[in-house]
């Protein structure tokens, strides 16, 4: 703001905006953009489009994030309530948990057969989904059993070797 | 990832009450302490250029269709200004459809637990009060909801169109195509307006650094370490004021978002090519095993029945009806094969991302066909219909340089054998770096000439 030039930008209303003028041109452009590309996207089943681009939003953070929230709240409870060690459980559960739930999440339809259409497109099998994802769901969480296993085997023997004066 | 109010669920409950806020809206409300501007500017530099690869190489499938070179090819003709760039779509190299849209897709799913972290971690912005706290505020909120839904939008269309669920309220093309241009203008703004405090917060924090404090006390032997400090809030508004007892270090957290990410990654890369790759593609729509034996067991996108294409119409009364200006030739397929014979290997590549590797193919060359329609010498664009009953792309265009390729063929043989029917028998169009669905199957009628 040291040229003289911008002393016109200083009486900008600042206060009243509570940003720079930057700030008000950048989002009107892109709110033109929006429009101009909104038009056409609403085009054809203006509602419809409108209640996925809204419902998209809302389901993901008034749906989708309290309910896996409230399920890793859980988890933690139920392992770990005042036992920090405990506590540190939670991860053997959470991880397993969540990568299988991430799978599920992305590949719903097909892992949950709810296109028929997809054998007689592509002649390949619908029914290999489920098996995969269940067997890739074991497979998460004895990897995390074999995980927790190796710790404990080691933190036990670390444990041994301290009570027994070696370093 | 962090767990939300409380450590306890009954503890939390009970918590609630008189001490712990009940409201959303409270910044006590949100307990994770592993929430704050840098892991949240993490997330954001990978998806700054994640999202914008995910752009460019969907604007470039877009033109990869030709949608300016003729009404059939476009599913989109009212996109005016928005088709500025279109090009004409080149052929080489003939693997950069395969290339461009087998990255959409593919780097599209692996962002996915990326994005899911970004909204995670600012989730407590949604519901600060007030509202807004100046116009521009308020008009950065609106612009918000453009980018979360438009993002979520995109993702939420893409997912479900490469799994053939088309729930979607319209047609996957003028709906992702648009979309993402609602969606990126409010990814510019956001981008140009979060990028200083995101440089900031990983310069002076740097990255190496925040993953390496794992534990800043002298740990207790026996005892867990501090997983996580809270990061120094600086007017964020992201840090809570009441941080949870940590159940997981803000580096766990990154690479459970990480391995998400590489599981997503592993179980659909392997979709764009033949072989054991494919065998690895446990989820995606196109990976596990080829369809069938022996030298047409490659990928089908729609097979004949789906599509309407019966034997009768196939058989001994096919014939190619070729036609240039004051000119129609009727072809059966025995004439086809009398024609000079060229091969090319090439690949099929779908707009859903999945994609062979090179098959061999050998017939005429189109512009041998073009030849035959009068079009001896620089042959023009040519208009390519099929048997098929159904299919948004039954008819569809190709540009003169996609004709006078040597490389494009109307092909009657793969890998050494006839079509089989999946693959268009009796003669399919096959053009290097095309989407597949360029690529018409049981071809009727080549018309050249202007469009």
């Amino acid at each position: 703001m040291r040229w003289t030039a911008m002393k016109h930008v200083s009486a900008w209303p600042r206060r009243w905006y509570g940003a720079g003028p930057l700030h008000l041109l950048l989002l009107l452009a892109s709110f033109a953009l929006a429009l101009y590309a909104g038009v056409r996207l609403l085009a054809d089943d203006w509602f419809m489009v409108a209640v996925w681009f809204v419902g998209a939003a809302l389901l993901h953070d008034l749906v989708l994030v309290p309910v896996y929230a409230a399920a890793d709240r859980a988890v933690t409870a139920l392992l770990g309530r005042h036992d920090r060690r405990r506590r540190a459980l939670t991860v053997f559960v959470r991880v397993p948990a969540a990568l299988s739930l991430l799978l599920l999440l992305v590949w719903y339809p097909l892992i949950m057969r709810q296109v028929p259409r997809y054998e007689r497109s592509t002649t390949l099998p619908a029914d290999v989904f489920l098996t995969r994802w269940l067997l890739v769901t074991a497979a998460l969480f004895a990897g995390s059993a074999v995980w927790l296993a190796v710790q404990m085997w080691s933190v036990s023997r670390a444990g041994r070797v301290a009570g027994t004066g070696r370093s | 990832m962090g767990h939300e109010p409380t450590p306890s669920l009954l503890a939390g409950l009970r918590a609630r009450t008189p001490s712990g806020p009940v409201s959303p809206s409270s910044p006590g409300f949100w307990r994770s302490p592993v929430r704050g501007p840098w892991f949240t500017a993490v997330l954001g530099t990978v998806l700054l250029f994640g999202m914008t690869l995910l752009f460019v190489t969907g604007l470039l499938s877009y033109a990869a269709y030709n949608p300016d070179l003729a009404s059939v090819n476009d599913k989109t003709p009212d996109k005016g200004l928005l088709g500025f760039y279109l090009f004409d779509w080149p052929t080489d190299p003939h693997w950069l459809y395969r290339l461009i849209q087998g990255l959409h897709v593919t780097v599209g799913i692996t962002l996915i637990p990326v994005l899911l972290a970004k909204l995670w971690s600012v989730l407590p912005k949604l519901f600060a009060l007030p509202p807004a706290r100046s116009v521009g505020h308020a008009l950065e909120r609106l612009s918000l909801l453009l980018l979360v839904g438009g993002a979520l939008f995109e993702f939420a269309t893409g997912v479900l169109n490469v799994q053939l669920e088309y729930l979607f309220p319209g047609s996957f093309y003028p709906l992702h195509f648009y979309g993402a241009w609602v969606f990126f203008g409010a990814f510019v703004v956001h981008a140009v307006l979060k990028l200083p405090t995101t440089v900031r917060v990983l310069r002076e924090r740097g990255l190496r650094e925040q993953l390496r404090t794992h534990d800043r006390r002298e740990p207790v032997p026996g005892e867990q370490p501090v997983l996580v400090e809270p990061e120094p809030d600086e007017g964020s508004g992201l840090v809570t004021p009441r941080p949870a007892e940590p159940t997981v270090s803000r580096r766990g957290a990154l690479g459970l978002v990480g391995g998400g990410s590489l599981l997503l990654f592993g179980t659909t890369a392997g979709q764009s090519f033949d072989g054991w790759p494919r065998a690895t593609a446990l989820f995606a729509p196109h990976g596990g095993a080829e369809p069938g034996r022996g030298p047409g067991a490659f990928q089908v996108n729609k097979t004949a029945r789906s599509v309407g294409v019966g034997a009768d119409r196939t058989g001994e009364a096919w014939r190619l009806v070729v036609t240039g200006p004051g000119r129609t030739v009727r072809l059966t397929r025995a004439d086809l094969l009398d024609l000079a014979q060229h091969s090319a290997d090439l690949p099929i590549a779908c707009v859903e991302g999945w994609s062979t590797s090179d098959q061999a193919w050998s017939g005429v060359r189109l512009r041998d066909l073009a030849a035959l329609a009068g079009y001896a010498h620089e042959p023009p664009a040519v208009l390519v219909e099929s048997l098929q009953l159904r299919g948004a792309f039954r008819r569809a265009a190709l540009r003169d340089n996609q004709v006078r390729d040597a490389r494009s063929l109307l092909a009657l043989r793969v890998n050494g054998a006839d079509l089989t029917p999946d693959h268009g028998y009796p003669a399919r169009v096959i053009v290097p770096a095309a989407p597949g669905v360029l690529n018409t199957k049981w071809v009727s009628r080549l018309t050249f000439g202007e469009l």
